[in-house]
């Protein structure tokens, strides 16, 4: 009941879209009606055609010909109905699907990031591509064949009705055999097929576990214990799969061999009737083509549910991502950060991702322009959160946090993200060449500046080194840089972009010990003058800072700089010192 | 498609009977219209009641002969078709176990993986529609001209013309559309590739204020894709109305025929109702056969990518040296350059070094220095481009991989586990290992603690990728596998960057207290993990640009002083500089 009611929302946004297209679908459905009731009359017009051959007498050619005119004539309109209809359907199709999609974009830009950091990329994506296509073919067979096909099979009932009434009742009395058929040998199907899908899903986490870790396993020589529990599988699935596919297979016999019944009990009532005269052999040619065809519609109508149903799930999954709940929206009086001078006050701040697992509890910071913040601290401590914070990806649920004296919500988005230079541990390249991901952050570039900024992060001569240079167009994910080259561009974009203010979340973790220190070099340059947050792990590179905040279980529990925090001797120092034992 | 041939083997009978089934199940459906001409003709032509009956009783006995040879054939297509995936599977994952790991690195992972699962499964679908169909679909199609010719020759030229004409559209639309899908996929898959990136990317591109941007890209790529789905289906919307049009027309001609025939005395009327019969089974036959084309041509293309792999040769020759030692053995690197596959420059360049029965040696270099393939050479995982690598004073290619491997303790860089226990984790370094070995490497590896905290010691169950242990936890545990084996070589390739610098120098303490201790090869960035080595490798790039102990290339090793600076700064605690 629930899932109906369900569908029944889902069904009435799918709605909306199309209404878009309302005078297409108009016009689909009348091309519809008239191309399935066109193509009734054929039958029709071929029996009367066969009823005016008669063997050994005087042949009517002047009705024939009227006849096969009109079946011409027919043939015609219905080719163009089809073909149009087709058109208008691809057309609302596709259409509705781009709308969809693009709907689905506008609202991921303005979602806030705890939804995006909580659904993996891989779902999202899921849905917004395989699962909108799959709507959109489900829709598309929906439009093309369950109009149709209804039509069909109410247009036969009435003319076959219209041309002889006994022998529809044949008809209608056999046929849910051929569907009763069906549906049982669907339901035994499915059992088997299920069986079938988790041998194979056995089968596949072996073959990912043992190829995908193949270079282990040939250290091991562990090669034939990993053959003997394949063929093990291997055979297990062969039985499975025989028995699955064979008995799927016996449906399409089964129902032509009922269909063969329905097409012989009409030949036997239809040739009797002839014989008594209340049948011309036309209209029993006639009737035999309908038989024929009349279960066909049913079929692809019961297929064309399933495909149905299913789009609407899909479209459902779609759906529900265009009615999240978006981000706090901009107040109009929103202002412009502009050359922020970088005076930094948290005042009470308390945040946690779920509200049961406290993180930051009234945490209280100020920063003056131009110093360099260091925070250190075990995992999940709340390093990134802060940063988290301080960029207004996520809004803090007590206090405020100032930038500049304005309570950092008072800003756009935009102003307020763009006068902070970030570096993160994990590196993300645009799909795209060297030169655009660098110039990320200042489209307008020149080349020299570009090279200017990749020299200093280090990156230059590795990029010289590339086939194309900074034209070198990286893949997906980075493709053919390591992890630490990836890093160093990131690291340009910000040489490149000099914002305001910085923030380097592990910024050099994957860059090895003697690039980073000549790296340190170039960012202490960049530092000089902007307020600057770091995070590391690595203590050598935050022994320069203003300050160190070390936190714990979201608590500033230390504060100072490097020599003072050792004279402490407490947490700080144990944790530096534990690096030498 | 020939290599694969050889694995319908022990399939014949099936192969024969499944199509042969087949072709009698349509011979039957061929000789309905002839019964219902007889119906026609003679039964109602003369009133005859019986005749009728009996017509109709030998067409449902056609239909259940038709149903039970259909039935056979689909058995036995069905069998031939999953016994042949089942062979081929097999053959495909013994052949990948005999790959070099040049081989494996050209091939990429995922792709045999791909080539084992999907590509198999749409091969096995493709045997089978093929072996029910192939020989179907076009029997009935000439089988219903033949039987039109039968009937009356100048009749039957109108089913020439109309095949002709149907198979024209048919696969002239098909040939037109196929690959304008593949560029509708294709840009489905850009689609995908600009909403995965920009959302795998969401932090920088609001950190940069891109939001705009992205929504553009994504717009065109969307709009693109729609283009493309748009015009080809304009051209594959052509497909019912066309074949509708011809198929109709030809049975308008075939009563006009029919017509000129039976006036001159050639045809009956039944005879003209046949000839209708035949031209409508011919349309969903092409349909069926065009679609199965479609499938041949998917699996065809699986076959190739399947046969691609089983052709590739392993580029290595085992040796054929039984001989496994116990007790350490030697390592010795003489002038030893590798290049792989395809690189441009030496991975590796001219590096000689000896170590001794169980002494230590620190390779040490920053990433991309060759750090890891100079350890992949130790195990003959790769061939040497030149020079030569001995392990007990002989070259590595005379022993059987076996033998060598089994000499070799290795704790791979990225730690792996498998679905099972513990135990049968542990004893992939040796099958035997009682459970008190299994014990006394785990506390070696510094592992025995935790383990004993799980429900079940031992036999605590590894999920998939071992995900239900931590970082450090799967790295001791890999440690643990390693040494269950008691290698003569024990390798730790940067093995211990998830532990702590504590569990680090215990894991290396209880190393050098085993009794006989290996000949061991611990690859690092810290140097911290080998300043007690009796020989440090320096690499950069490549190149060895230092070999001595810690105090030695302190002195003289520029490159490994850095990097020691690097990691002590000035502030180096009393004890640690020379």
């Amino acid at each position: 009941m629930k899932q109906q009611s369900k569908n029944k929302i889902i069904l009435c946004k799918i709605m909306k879209y199309i209404a878009r297209y309302r005078w297409i679908l108009v016009l689909s459905l009348f091309l519809a009606a008239s191309s399935s009731l066109l193509s009734l009359y054929l039958p029709i017009l071929t029996g009367e055609a066969i009823d005016l051959i008669v063997t050994g007498k005087m042949m009517n050619y002047e009705g024939l010909t009227q006849v096969l005119l009109r079946m011409a004539g027919v043939i015609l309109v219905v080719v163009i109905c089809q073909w149009f209809m087709n058109v208008c359907n691809n057309r609302m199709t596709y259409g509705v699907v781009r709308d969809i999609r693009h709907d689905t974009m506008d609202k991921i830009e303005q979602l806030p990031l705890a939804y995006l950091d909580t659904h993996p990329a891989g779902e999202l994506v899921s849905r917004m591509i395989a699962d909108a296509d799959q709507f959109a073919d489900g829709l598309l067979m929906g439009f093309s064949q369950l109009f149709t096909g209804i039509l069909t099979i109410l247009g036969t009932l009435v003319l076959m009705l219209v041309i002889h009434p006994l022998i529809t009742l044949v008809v209608v009395l056999i046929t849910p055999l051929s569907l009763f058929v069906a549906s049982f040998i669907a339901k035994k199907t499915y059992t088997l097929f299920g069986e079938q899908a988790k041998t194979r899903g056995e089968q596949t986490t072996l073959i990912d576990e043992m190829i995908g870790n193949e270079k282990v396993l040939k250290a091991f020589s562990h090669e034939d214990e990993a053959m003997e529990e394949f063929d093990e599988i291997n055979e297990r699935l062969e039985k499975v799969s025989l028995r699955a596919i064979f008995f799927s297979s016996t449906t399409n016999p089964s129902t032509r061999f009922v269909n063969g019944l329905v097409y012989a009990g009409v030949a036997l009532v239809g040739a009797f009737a002839v014989i008594n005269q209340t049948l011309s052999v036309g209209q029993l040619s006639c009737l035999l083509s309908y038989a024929n065809q009349y279960t066909k519609p049913f079929n692809e109508i019961s297929g064309v549910i399933t495909e149905l149903q299913n789009a609407i799930a899909c479209a459902g999954r779609v759906l529900e991502l265009i009615d999240e709940k978006p981000q706090i929206p901009e107040t109009d009086s929103a202002v412009v950060l502009q050359d922020a001078e970088g005076n930094i006050d948290l005042s009470d701040v308390c945040f946690s991702y779920v509200p049961e697992k406290k993180l930051i509890e009234n945490l209280n910071l100020s920063v003056t322009p131009g110093m360099r913040v260091a925070i250190v601290g075990p995992t999940g401590c709340g390093k990134t959160t802060l940063i988290n914070l301080l960029m207004r990806f996520y809004d803090v649920n007590h206090g405020e946090i100032c930038v500049d004296g304005t309570n950092i919500k008072n800003y756009t988005r935009h102003s307020l993200r763009t006068s902070f230079g970030m570096v993160l541990q994990e590196t993300w390249l645009k799909p795209g060449t060297i030169k655009e991901n660098i110039a990320m952050g200042k489209t307008d570039a020149t080349m020299d500046e570009i090279i200017k900024a990749a020299q200093e992060a280090h990156a230059h001569s590795f990029i010289c080194r590339l086939e194309h240079g900074y034209d070198t167009v990286i893949g997906e994910d980075g493709g053919i840089l390591s992890q630490g080259q990836k890093q160093l561009i990131c690291i340009t974009r910000i040489m490149l972009s000099l914002p305001p203010m910085l923030i380097l979340d592990e910024a050099t973790s994957s860059i090895d010990t003697r690039t980073e220190i000549k790296i340190q070099e170039a960012f202490a340059r960049l530092m000089n003058g902007r307020t600057s947050f770091i995070v590391a792990h690595r203590l050598s590179t935050i022994r320069e800072a203003d300050t160190i905040l070390v936190m714990k279980d979201g608590h500033i529990i230390e504060q100072g700089n490097h020599e003072s925090l050792i004279g402490n001797n407490g947490f700080y120092a144990n944790l530096y010192q534990s690096q030498f034992q | 498609m020939k290599y694969l041939l050889k694995f319908f083997h022990g399939y014949k009978k099936e192969c024969i009977m499944g199509p042969l089934f087949k072709l009698l199940e349509a011979s039957f459906e061929l000789l309905i219209p002839l019964v219902v001409v007889k119906i026609i003709n003679d039964g109602i032509g003369n009133g005859n009641k019986s005749l009728i009956i009996q017509m109709c009783l030998i067409m449902v006995a056609l239909g259940l002969i038709g149903l039970i040879c259909s039935l056979t054939a689909q058995y036995y297509s069905a069998r031939a078709a999953v016994g042949f995936a089942a062979k081929v599977k097999k053959a495909l994952f013994s052949h990948i176990q005999g790959l070099s790991y040049t081989e494996i690195d050209t091939i990429g992972t995922s792709a045999m993986v791909t080539r084992m699962t999907s590509d198999i499964n749409q091969l096995q679908s493709g045997v089978n529609m093929t072996l029910r169909l192939f020989l179907r679909s076009p029997f009935i199609v000439v089988g219903a001209m033949v039987m039109a010719f039968t009937i009356d020759r100048k009749a039957a030229l109108i089913f020439v013309v109309v095949i002709v004409l149907l198979s024209a559209v048919v696969y002239g639309i098909m040939l037109i559309t196929i690959p304008m899908y593949r560029k509708v996929q294709e840009k489905l898959d850009a689609l995908m590739k600009v909403t995965r990136s920009g959302l795998q990317g969401v932090r920088v591109i609001r950190a940069f204020g891109l939001e705009q941007n992205e929504k553009q890209e994504f717009e065109e790529a969307n709009t693109a894709l729609v283009k493309k789905q748009v015009l080809v289906g304009r051209i594959s919307a052509l497909m019912n109305p066309l074949t509708f049009a011809i198929i109709n027309t030809g049975i308008a001609w075939l009563v006009w025929t029919g017509a000129l025939q039976v006036d001159h005395g050639i045809l009956t009327q039944g005879e003209v109702v046949a000839l209708v019969n035949y031209m409508s089974q011919i349309l969903v036959e092409l349909i069926k056969l065009a679609n199965l084309i479609v499938i041949i041509t998917k699996a065809a293309a699986c076959a190739g990518r399947i046969e691609n792999v089983l052709k590739m040769e392993s580029s290595m020759k085992e040796g054929d040296c039984s001989e496994s030692k116990n007790a350490p053995v030697s390592v010795d690197f003489h002038e030893v350059s590798f290049r792989y596959a395809k690189a441009l420059g030496d991975a590796l360049n001219r590096i000689s070094f000896m170590a001794a029965p169980g002494s230590v040696m620190g390779i040490i270099g920053g990433t991309g220095s060759g750090k890891t393939t100079l350890i992949n050479l130790i195990g003959r995982f790769y061939d040497v481009t030149e020079g030569y690598v001995q392990v007990d004073g002989r070259d590595v290619r005379e022993y059987t991989y076996e033998a060598l491997r089994g000499m070799i303790g290795i704790v791979p860089q990225k730690s792996v586990l498998f679905t099972g226990s513990i135990r049968k984790n542990l004893q992939w370094g040796c099958a035997d290992a009682t459970d008190d070995e299994l014990w006394q490497a785990l506390k070696m590896a510094q592992a025995e603690e935790f383990v004993r905290g799980k429900e079940g010691g031992l036999d605590y169950e590894v999920t998939q990728g071992g995900t239900n242990f931590s970082g450090g936890q799967k790295q001791r545990l890999a440690i643990a596998r390693a040494l269950v084996r008691k290698p003569a070589i024990l390798i730790l390739d940067d093995s211990a960057s998830a532990l702590d610098y504590a569990t680090d120098a215990a894991l290396r303490k209880a190393i050098r207290e085993m009794n006989p201790s290996p000949t061991l090869f611990i690859v690092s960035q810290r140097t911290a993990s080998m300043m007690h080595a009796d020989q440090i490798l320096v690499l950069e790039e490549g190149e060895a640009v230092g070999l001595g102990t810690h105090e030695q290339l302190l002195l003289s090793c520029e490159v490994y002083k850095e990097i020691y600076e690097s990691q002590y700064g000035g502030a180096v605690p009393e004890g640690s500089r020379p």
